[in-house]
């Protein structure tokens, strides 16, 4: 128990510290490598609490995937280095009052939705699913995601598929001076477009040009 | 403070989730910022499932998990080729810059 509270709060604080860096910090790619770094804590909490499937996919779709993304967006737009410090913008505006007001309201509701939690056992019966304990995580959750949830999952591909069509269409662009394969006019071609068969008479040239 | 609960878990989703909104809202850098700001929103949400999830010992919570990776993943991709294509018009991802629609 005290290992488990031990490995918690270190992890928890990690991430806690690292979350702020990636809001406050004036370097676009430090933010992204706080960010990878709240990633693996949290995913390093996952696998404490005992989801180890999800914790070892949090580290391969989040830092693997997203936060690379996020990495070469960054270097490819040249915004890494703010002039301004942070949350200063260039005209005096009001929104440093006002969103952290609402911040401290969200995160008072928060509180008081897991302060309610407590008293869970006056609000409704909650229904057990009965575990077998020799299951692992990753067996578990295959039992349900290929039987029960074979609908949601194929629409998460559909999903997947529709971003990267999606992605593509937006950045897409035609570029000048590029030579590239049209399959159209290639495979359209007839045979009388290009040869032509001409009777030559013997002892006089011909003349192509005409 | 020692026996680790529940509510320790739910707050540090809330408190990660507070962080993702102030980002959100304090930010006038670039809009990269309020994109990672989305995706820690995301995960308060994915910390708040697994843990109802295991100590409900209910793996739905785990699927859904998945589910939600899923979205992030596709919104990441789709919000950055949105920038990208942004850049590329205006040659600037300055949140003060971007009020071509009044907003």
């Amino acid at each position: 128990m005290i290992a488990h509270a031990l490995f918690f709060y270190f992890f928890s604080i990690i991430a806690i510290l690292s979350a702020i860096m990636v809001i406050v910090s004036r370097n676009t790619v430090h933010a992204v490598f706080f960010l990878i770094l709240d990633f693996i804590s949290i995913a390093s909490l996952f696998i404490l609490i005992g989801a180890e499937f999800l914790g070892m996919m949090m580290i391969i779709v989040y830092v693997g995937a997203v936060a690379v993304l996020f990495l070469f967006v960054v270097m490819l737009l040249n915004v890494s280095e703010q002039k301004l410090s942070w949350f200063r913008g260039a005209r005096k505006t009001k929104h440093i009052p006002i969103g952290l007001a609402v911040g401290a309201v969200i995160l008072l509701e928060l509180i008081v939705v897991v302060g309610g939690w407590k008293y869970r056992d006056t609000f409704s019966e909650t229904k057990f699913l009965n575990f077998e304990k020799d299951f692992t995580n990753t067996h578990a959750i295959g039992n349900v995601m290929y039987t029960e949830y074979i609908h949601l999952f194929q629409i998460s591909g559909l999903i997947l598929l529709l971003s990267m069509i999606g992605a593509i269409v937006l950045t897409y662009r035609k570029r000048e001076g590029v030579k590239r394969q049209d399959y159209f006019t290639q495979v359209g071609r007839e045979r009388e477009d290009s040869i032509k068969l001409v009777e030559v008479e013997s002892g006089k040239g011909i003349n192509l040009d005409d | 403070m020692i026996e680790i609960g529940l509510g320790h878990y739910l707050t540090f989703g809330a408190i990660i989730f507070s962080i993702g909104t102030l980002g959100i809202f304090l930010n006038r850098k670039n809009v990269i910022v309020i994109l990672m700001s989305v995706e820690l929103i995301l995960l308060a949400v994915n910390i708040n499932l697994v843990s109802f999830s295991i100590y409900l010992e209910d793996i739905t919570g785990q699927i859904f998990t998945m589910l939600i990776l899923t979205v992030a993943a596709a919104e990441a991709a789709i919000g950055l080729a949105i920038i990208v294509s942004y850049y590329r018009n205006r040659g600037s991802v300055r949140v003060e810059e971007i009020n071509e629609m009044k907003g």
